[in-house]
């Protein structure tokens, strides 16, 4: 008799709303940004190798693939560091987990506000 | 199946939270930490939005980032203390979350005390590095082509 029960419990992921994908995402961005400091602490420390070591590490950064690069890094900045302020309204405001859902718009919102200028200007210097 | 749930050792009722006061005194070093990473995240979002505009948004971005850019933002003590403070919130910040990972996704205690002590590691060098690299900084150094170091 064909068996019609799962061999592994079923429907265990945990799939929440907009809060969870926050929190995901604010995950995420932070595992990338401490990559990230990693490898930008010791590009600067380069300065006090020698001047051409350094000139010669930043010219990577100028590339147009390591640019596209930044301009990621910098939209997980933007995420982490709006997310994060919602983080701390909810935490510390009495409204805050009212409006918790209100401040992920918000977070969106300037997001996007800030993104996209800064992705313009960006690649315009590094184009 | 369902004889067997009440066979568990967990059985009975669930034993009573710990009260404040049993905890001992002073903040719980959690506490510490959840509340280190809400008043750093809130110093560490104006330093790096004002350090990515300044770097990458003035002027020619980071075209002109070179040698001689980074030793005329050195020369004064702001900046030095700007990227001091910086460096010194975001690499703990930065290793708390981490941690808190490490806790939740890595189950063997082994994994979790390899994780954590790479992470300690990684992150007292970055701040020794870095903060030597601030304040050791010559920018008048072998190689340097900045005319204020030949006159």
């Amino acid at each position: 008799m064909p068996s019609a029960l799962p061999s592994a419990p079923a429907g265990t992921l945990y799939r929440g709303r907009d809060g969870m994908w926050t929190w995901v995402a604010h995950r995420i961005t932070g595992v990338m940004l401490f990559f990230f400091l990693f490898a930008h602490v010791i590009d600067t420390a380069l300065v006090n190798v020698s001047p051409e070591a350094y000139n010669t590490a930043l010219e990577t950064y100028k590339t147009p693939v390591v640019a596209l690069m930044e301009v990621g890094l910098v939209a997980g900045v933007l995420f982490h560091a709006f997310n994060g302020l919602r983080v701390v309204a909810v935490d510390f405001w009495s409204q805050g987990p009212r409006y918790q859902r209100h401040m992920s718009v918000a977070v969106v919102v300037i997001w996007v506000a800030l993104f996209v200028p800064f992705v313009v200007r960006h690649l315009m210097n590094a184009f | 199946m369902s004889s067997t749930v009440s066979d568990s050792t967990t059985a009975g009722p669930p034993p009573a939270p710990r009260s404040r006061k049993a905890r001992g005194p002073g903040l719980h070093p959690e506490m510490i930490g959840w509340l280190f990473m809400r008043l750093s995240g809130v110093l560490l979002v104006s330093l790096i939005l004002g350090h990515l505009f300044v770097n990458l948004m003035i002027g020619e971005g980071i075209e002109r980032i070179d040698f001689a850019f980074v030793a005329g933002k050195w020369a004064n003590p702001f900046w030095q203390f700007w990227d001091l403070a910086m460096l010194w919130l975001a690499q703990v910040h930065g290793a708390n979350g981490m941690r808190t990972l490490i806790n939740d996704y890595a189950s063997r205690n082994s994994t979790r005390m390899l994780l954590k002590a790479a992470l300690y590691t990684a992150s007292f060098v970055v701040l020794v590095l870095g903060t030597l690299t601030i304040f050791t900084f010559d920018p008048c150094a072998a190689g340097s082509t900045l005319s204020v170091c030949s006159e």
